[in-house]
């Protein structure tokens, strides 16, 4: 690339101006949103492997009743540590990795509005991750479950009961520290959200290539767009009740002691205020892939495309005022409990368009069955379970018998599994040959499939019957009798299904490397302009941008005909019928595909910067202070508090890109 | 106003970042300090809502009307407001061009901010002598963290200010990066908003519905 392979032309700040183009020190230093996307998806992947052999640990320990593999105590950190890893390092993280590489190219923008900002976002995210699980060294890890209601965060578990009374004082000390890296640690976690919220909404809103209204967004950028509302408005209140926690634990607050006149309901209140959002957060970017890979392998264009963006509008708004249906059993009362049930039953009715529309979508379509679609159809399936599960939790007197049951677990695992999961696996196979240039093997992809599914049922399935049994949740085992054996052991074969599964999908991944087929710029004859530039794209995304106008653009760009003939393919090199300025913009943009790419030396473009990644490491740092006491505290405390200003000056001082020579 | 040298023109602050043409035709720097800004709107709305919660839970310590020095933070309460108006006036300095005008306002909004800073962290070391601290009870724990909180992006706003004056003490602030200065303020004006929410709703509030029987 031109602009970076020069020297930059003045010094400005401490350090000089990364300039690696390859190694180490350039994914250190990268601001470009492809790069960001691929680490986010790595990393993203990695705590998934993570937290789902705390899912296998937890699955073996109850495949027989009694089982003594693993103490209540580390029993209680790994199913805490499984839900936080897999909603805060794994799917926001993953659904954040196909928003940063997908988001610039869907929109037909060069890069993000805010490159250094959105490597900020990366590291903050990894740094969150490292402080979290750095518990394991330091008194363990949050054992109070994802939500870690008030007052067990406060007060902890009776350490008289289970400890020799030496060990009273050491018991109490680690459930501080515990919930200290708790909350500091999602803290962290949701500045980086934060962040690259207001980073996505200003792209879409502001950086959109001519001709890209609003509603010729791809279906994928909407749902982009609306997580990025929900993220920007739900982290700050679990950004409170974090700092309120924080407070708690550590300098003797009373926000939620009910022994010092505190609330322990508030904090139910704020943390399902963030909480419910949250799963929203989750399930749309999967809603996104979904109803962008549906229209490419039915050959259709998405059904009710507007009914779709007012759904999830519709979710995203609804999502605000149904956050007490997970508090029916705290006794908030008749009024607040049937509001809040006929709320969620209110927001099942955009949820439900949104599933005839993907129906309507593939009906009568000319459906290919690729891998991309089968995930894609699984999601529908499956989530449509999760869906009708969920509506029996709005029936409050219904929802009274299924309370901290493993019926819960089932309808959560349906929507999250079921939903999200499937979802992102789908966007992987569909997009993997635009990152990478390289098909992932279609077969292994479908045996991938197939084992998941098969998996994913008979380890989740069982469990609405474990719970219409009475099994409770998070017990770490269960006595013999229960007549919970049968459907137990089942499960944990089911998860070592699943497991397999991954390791099918690992070795996809590994043998795709070495000899994947080459995909070129389009394999699946797709709609969007992504797919318009080279596999991998060039660094500068488009090397003219693109002149939107129409909501399917490639699509229109390669077919003539309509709504009363069959389209027909415009042969290579033709213009295209319906719009004479197209053809130019095509003839223009030829040159990029070939390989002469040095000729875009007029293209600026951000340059790398080393303060994100510094700004960022000071999060964890200034955290550990918070675990800390003493001098130390305050060593930690003043550490990586400069760390961060001397980040964010140094960001502030440096120009986003260097000039030319 | 000071004549910029040309060597520091060469080098000046990144204001917007390299500029395009935005779609909705708002630079993207605005827009983003307005998104940031709806996201505070939450922020602080959870932090106000817990104090509401927590107003009357004083656990046999100082009383809202009891510990409140209304004329006190009625006075850093005008200082901080006024500290708007040093703002507005610093923008359109540097808007018209006239750098010595701006940097003059711009150390005086950075100035009255630290007043009431210092009238702040007086007011809690009084706070402290009269038993009342973060410990107290929910009520005390809720008044402390938000108006610490507060006070903590007052902090930053201060942070802010006093780099813009430096940087355009050495040359490095040009007039074309008018929007940086903006969009400070933008930051700036909304913190003082939230003052005006909390005062009301902390400090006059309680003190009118019980101070005249308190005296």
């Amino acid at each position: 690339m031109a602009v970076t392979a020069q020297e930059p032309v003045t010094r400005r700040s401490a350090f000089q101006r990364p300039t690696a183009e390859t190694g180490f020190w350039s994914w250190i230093t990268t601001v470009d949103h492809k790069r960001i996307g691929i680490m986010y998806w790595v990393t993203a992947f990695f705590f998934f492997l993570v937290g789902g052999i705390e899912a296998l640990l937890i699955r073996v320990q109850l495949s027989r009743p009694d089982n003594t593999l693993l103490s209540a105590d580390a029993y209680n950190q790994i199913f805490t540590m499984h839900g936080l890893t897999m909603i805060f390092f794994a799917l926001m993280p993953l659904g954040a990795a196909f928003f940063n590489y997908l988001l610039p190219l869907q929109i037909g923008a060069r890069d993000v509005a805010f490159p250094r900002l959105n490597a900020f976002s990366y590291w903050v995210f990894l740094a969150a991750g490292i402080f979290i699980y750095s518990g394991v060294l330091l008194g363990g890890l949050p054992d109070g479950g994802w939500f870690n209601y008030a007052p067990l965060n406060i007060i902890g578990p009776d350490p008289t009961a289970t400890e020799a009374a030496g060990q009273v004082a050491v018991a109490a000390a680690n459930h501080t520290s515990r919930m200290v890296f708790y909350s500091v640690g999602l803290q962290i976690a949701g500045i980086a959200s934060l962040a690259s919220s207001v980073n996505f909404i200003v792209t879409i809103l502001n950086m959109r290539a001519p001709g890209m209204t609003l509603m010729r967004l791809p279906i994928f950028t909407w749902a982009t767009f609306v997580t990025s509302f929900l993220m920007l408005f739900a982290m700050p209140v679990i950004g409170v009740a974090l700092w309120q926690l924080m407070f708690d634990v550590r300098f003797g607050t009373n926000f939620f002691n009910p022994a010092a006149g505190g609330d322990p309901i508030l904090w139910q209140h704020m943390f399902w205020l963030f909480g419910h959002p949250e799963v929203y957060i989750l399930i749309l970017p999967a809603f996104g892939i979904v109803s962008e890979v549906l229209p490419v392998f039915a050959r259709k264009p998405l059904f009710g495309y507007s009914a779709m963006v007012f759904s999830m509008i519709a979710i995203a708004f609804l999502g605000w005022g149904v956050w007490a249906h997970h508090m029916f059993a705290a006794g908030l009362g008749p009024v607040a409990n049937a509001a809040f049930g006929l709320s969620t039953m209110f927001i099942a009715v955009p949820t439900g368009v949104k599933i005839f529309n993907w129906l309507g979508t593939l009906w009568g379509g000319r459906i290919r069955l690729t891998t991309p679609l089968l995930f894609g159809v699984g999601l529908v399936a499956m989530f449509t379970i999760g869906g009708l599960s969920g509506v029996t939790h709005s029936i409050v007197p219904s929802d009274y018998q299924q309370t901290d049951t493993y019926y819960v677990v089932a309808h959560f695992h349906y929507v999250m599994f079921g939903g999200s999961i499937f979802g992102l696996f789908a966007g992987t196979y569909y997009w993997f040959p635009k990152v990478t240039g390289r098909l992932l093997d279609d077969r292994l992809g479908k045996l991938h499939f197939w084992l998941m599914l098969i998996g994913f049922n008979v380890t989740f399935g069982p469990m609405h019957l474990l719970g219409m049994d009475g099994m409770p949740r998070r017990i770490y085992t269960y006595a013999d009798g229960m007549g919970w054996n049968l459907w137990n052991l089942v499960e944990t074969i089911g998860a070592f299904i699943i497991a397999t599964s991954i390791a099918v999908f690992i070795a996809n991944l590994v043998i795709t490397r070495r000899r994947g087929e080459p995909a070129g710029d389009d394999p699946w004859d797709a709609r969007t302009v992504e797919w318009m530039t080279t596999s991998p794209p060039p660094h500068y995304n488009f090397a003219e941008v693109p002149q939107i106008s129409a909501r399917d653009e490639l699509w229109h760009r390669k077919y003539v005909g309509g709504a009363n003939k069959p389209p027909v393919r415009v042969p290579a090199g033709a213009s295209p019928d319906h719009d004479p300025a197209e053809a130019a913009v095509d003839d223009q943009a030829a040159p990029a595909h070939g390989p002469g790419h040095t000729g875009h030396a007029d293209i600026h473009m951000p340059s790398p910067s080393y303060y994100p990644a510094v700004a960022a490491a000071g999060m964890p740092i200034a955290g550990w202070g918070v675990y800390a006491g003493g001098p130390t505290q305050v060593v930690l405390l003043a550490l990586g508090g400069l760390l961060i200003l001397s980040g964010l000056f140094g960001w502030v001082l440096e120009p986003s890109a260097e000039e030319h020579v | 106003m000071a004549a910029q040298p040309e060597a520091d023109m060469s080098a000046p602050l990144p204001g917007t970042d390299y500029e395009h043409s935005t779609s909705l035709g708002l630079s993207n720097n605005k827009l983003g300090m307005w998104t940031f800004i709806g996201s505070e709107c939450l922020f602080f709305g959870a932090l106000i809502s817990t104090y509401l919660i927590y107003v009357g839970r004083t656990n046999e310590g100082p009383t809202p009307a009891a510990i409140y020095d209304v004329p006190f933070t009625s006075v850093s309460t005008f200082i901080l407001l006024m500290s708007s108006l040093g703002m507005v006036l610093a923008l359109a300095a540097i808007q018209a061009g006239e750098m010595r005008k701006f940097r003059t306002w711009i150390l005086a909004t950075g100035l009255m901010g630290a007043t009431f800073l210092a009238g702040q962290f007086y007011e809690f070391t009084v706070f402290a002598a009269e038993q009342f601290n973060l410990t107290t009870s929910p009520f005390s724990s809720s008044f402390f963290v938000l108006t610490g909180f507060h006070g903590l992006h007052v902090a930053l706003g201060i942070l802010m200010l006093l780099a813009m004056w430096t940087a355009s003490m050495m040359g490095r602030l040009p007039q074309q990066l008018h929007t940086t200065v903006e969009n400070i303020g933008l930051y700036w004006h909304f913190v003082d908003i939230v003052w005006i929410i909390i005062f009301t709703v902390v400090y006059l509030i309680p003190a009118a519905t019980t101070a005249p029987a308190a005296g």
